[in-house]
């Protein structure tokens, strides 16, 4: 910490200034923070890579004004809890010490026994050999943990520098002794390292695990961004980054209303695996009447055997019939109409129904996300808009709706398109019904707006756009929050019933 | 080429003062990072009799990481893979600095005379060795015989 730091959390002089005096501060959260919330409800943080440092030393000094242990060894116990003050606490006082300080493989500093005792090369001299370098030094030029295994400081640095840029870690290396399972401390780490990079670099990582670990902490997934999110419970809520990157807290998806976590995780797998191929398949294959395998067919014979080694079914690719019957009429099939061929196709057709039942929504949602890449290009149109209507005497404030409305289709679009994940795993009912009525609503009510944003304003005069404007993204809004609601309320009354 | 770092010169000294029992480790002439490696096959093992050539080199970085062992002489085994390279932990995840030529070649003496089956890298050997040790030791023995005592 640099000396500005100190003139930073310096609150000594403040109590006259009046501000704070009815705020409730509690000890360790004296630093301003700030509290944020992006639906009135859940509030949130937003930390700054400075921030995180400070918020990490804070939670050490918090379990050690409890513990009394050294911080570095605090430290390394609470990333072995992924930084769970309580549970480090409860195994602190309720369980075994001795085996939780082996389990996070610190040495227990409240016993200091079997630390290896140096080797002395020179009696007379009282010399040591580093065990990698294989030189001899004075006692002073050589350097361990509390194992006792000591190497000399060149070897240290290297040891280090390797495990850190080579191989990435950084809150979890170990001792350099082989087999040694004793954890370097961050404070040993940065006195043995020399390299001001390295130095930079083993920071990095130890802040990364430290969000990574913390389950109340998650980074803006945004590529670029550095800002992590603070929360005081994990739960399924939209979070607005400083960056302006609106995500889910608890999965770190774009906000996914109204489908939640787990199904739409479920569905970007789904569609991971399938996406692909899945329109090549519905065009060009069939499934083996016999095993389900899915079948190509590669050439003008419609005598097909199966590619399953364990199949080997012999059927004709019109009827999907056995082919056995068809004898010897290798190119024709006049046997379309023969029960046992009627029913494999009628088993084919199930299988041909889910898959275009997938095509459906998979195409829904990807037209939302597509449109939703051009946001930006609508956004730069309606500037001009309201740069022309400006020069038509329109106040700065005035002219803010037309930003307004394209937030809002925005969010509109971003609703509909993970309403399609919802609705594919909706099983029928009286709910589900309504439920896609008001995504008909929604859809339509939006694709009117964004005609209306994208083509018809240039046509109407600047007095009448911000009326229909107005009126359509209120609609618009209206119909978004009714579909929210009534699946939220679902949720409430266990109306929703998924499917697979 | 670079100076040889003092810990491979020394290395190398103590390892031709006092031999590992079994095992011969000779820097090659024009490279005295690679060493011509040769381990007896160990007593009561398939391998007993047999005298298997390794190839060891040392890489620039030596020995923040770890050498590079293989074997030349084919040998049967569920943690050697066709090419003879080696599944050993030591060589990998577990290396130490502090490790030498010498823990290394006992630790690949000690993979002889226990084969691990539960952590292989020839998946075939590993797979008949569980299922029918027997029938795998009868090819160890036999590809000893016939790779490993010609010469
Ligand atoms: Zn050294
Ligand atoms: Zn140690
Ligand atoms: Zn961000
Ligand atoms: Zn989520
Ligand atoms: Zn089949
Ligand atoms: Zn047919």
């Amino acid at each position: 910490m640099n000396v500005d730091d100190d003139t930073l959390y310096d609150d000594s002089g403040n109590e006259t200034s009046g501000d704070d005096v009815d705020f409730v501060i509690d000890v360790d959260n004296a630093s301003n923070k700030e509290l944020h919330s992006y639906d009135d409800e859940y509030q949130y943080e937003v930390l700054s890579t400075d921030d995180i440092v400070q918020h990490m030393v804070d939670c050490i000094k918090e379990v050690n004004t409890v513990v009394q242990i050294p911080l570095t060894t605090t430290r390394i116990l609470l990333n072995y809890f992924n930084w769970d003050k309580e549970k480090l606490m409860e195994r602190f006082f309720d369980g075994n010490q001795d085996d939780l300080f082996k389990e996070a493989h610190v040495i227990n500093p409240f016993k200091k026994v079997n630390a290896v005792k140096p080797k002395i090369s020179n009696k007379l001299l009282g010399t040591e050999e580093c065990d990698i370098c294989f030189m001899v030094f004075p006692p002073t030029q050589m350097t361990g943990l509390e194992c006792g295994h000591r190497f000399c400081y060149q070897c240290w640095n290297e040891y280090l520098t390797t495990k850190i840029m080579e191989e990435g870690v950084g809150q979890t290396i170990a001792c350099a002794a082989h087999n040694c399972p004793i954890l370097v401390d961050d404070q040993t780490a940065m006195r043995l390292l020399k390299d001001p990079r390295v130095k930079l670099k083993y920071q990095h990582l130890i802040t990364n695990s430290f969000v990574e670990c913390n389950r109340l902490l998650r980074w803006c997934p945004s590529p670029d961004c550095s800002f992590a999110i603070k929360v005081s419970y994990v739960e399924a809520k939209p979070v607005a980054c400083r960056c302006g990157h609106v995500f889910c807290f608890a999965c770190g998806e774009n906000w996914h209303d109204p489908v939640r976590c787990g199904l739409l995780k479920k569905w970007q797998k789904k569609c991971d695996d399938d996406s692909e191929t899945s329109n090549w398949i519905a065009a060009n294959t069939k499934e083996c009447p016999k095993c389900n395998a899915t079948i190509e067919k590669d050439g003008g014979c419609n005598h097909m055997i199966c590619k399953n080694q364990n199949c080997k079914a012999d059927f004709c690719w019109v009827c999907l019939g056995p082919w056995e019957p068809h004898g010897s009429s290798w190119y024709n099939c006049n046997r379309y109409d023969e029960d046992e061929a009627k029913a494999a196709r009628d088993a084919q057709e199930k299988s041909r129904a889910a898959l275009q039942r997938y095509l459906f929504y998979c195409n829904r949602y990807m037209n939302h996300m597509q449109s939703l890449r051009f946001e930006h290009k609508l956004y730069a149109s309606v500037k001009d808009k309201m740069e022309e209507m400006q020069q038509h005497n329109m106040s700065w404030i005035e002219v803010q709706f037309l930003k307004k409305a394209v937030d809002i289709l925005c969010q509109c679009r971003q609703t509909l398109m993970y309403t399609y994940v919802f609705a594919y795993y909706l099983k029928k009912n009286n709910q589900s019904v309504i439920f896609e009525d008001n995504q008909k609503d929604l859809e339509r009510a939006t694709e009117l707006l964004s005609e209306y944003l994208e083509r018809d304003i240039t046509q109407e005069n600047l007095i009448d756009i911000k009326q229909k404007v107005q009126d359509k993204y209120r609609y618009c809004d209206g119909r978004r929050m009714a579909l929210l609601d009534h699946v939220h309320e679902g949720y409430e009354k266990d109306w929703w019933v998924y499917s697979e | 080429m670079a100076a040889l770092p003092r810990r491979i010169i020394k290395e190398t000294q103590r390892l031709m003062q006092e031999p590992v029992p079994g095992i011969s480790a000779v820097p090659d002439d024009s490279n005295a990072r690679y060493f011509h490696v040769i381990v007896t096959g160990p007593e009561d093992s398939p391998f007993e009799g047999g005298l298997f050539k390794l190839e060891l080199f040392l890489p620039e970085d030596y020995p923040m990481s770890a050498p590079k062992v293989r074997f030349i002489t084919k040998i049967y085994h569920p943690n050697i893979d066709r090419l003879g390279r080696i599944c050993l932990d030591i060589l990998k995840d577990k290396w130490s600095p502090a490790l030498q030529i010498r823990t290394v070649l006992l630790s690949i003496q000690a993979l002889l005379s226990a084969p691990n089956p539960d952590d292989p890298l020839a998946n075939d050997v590993a797979e008949l060795w569980k299922v029918n040790e027997s029938e795998a030791i009868r090819n160890a023995k036999e590809w000893t015989r016939r790779y490993a005592m010609d010469n």
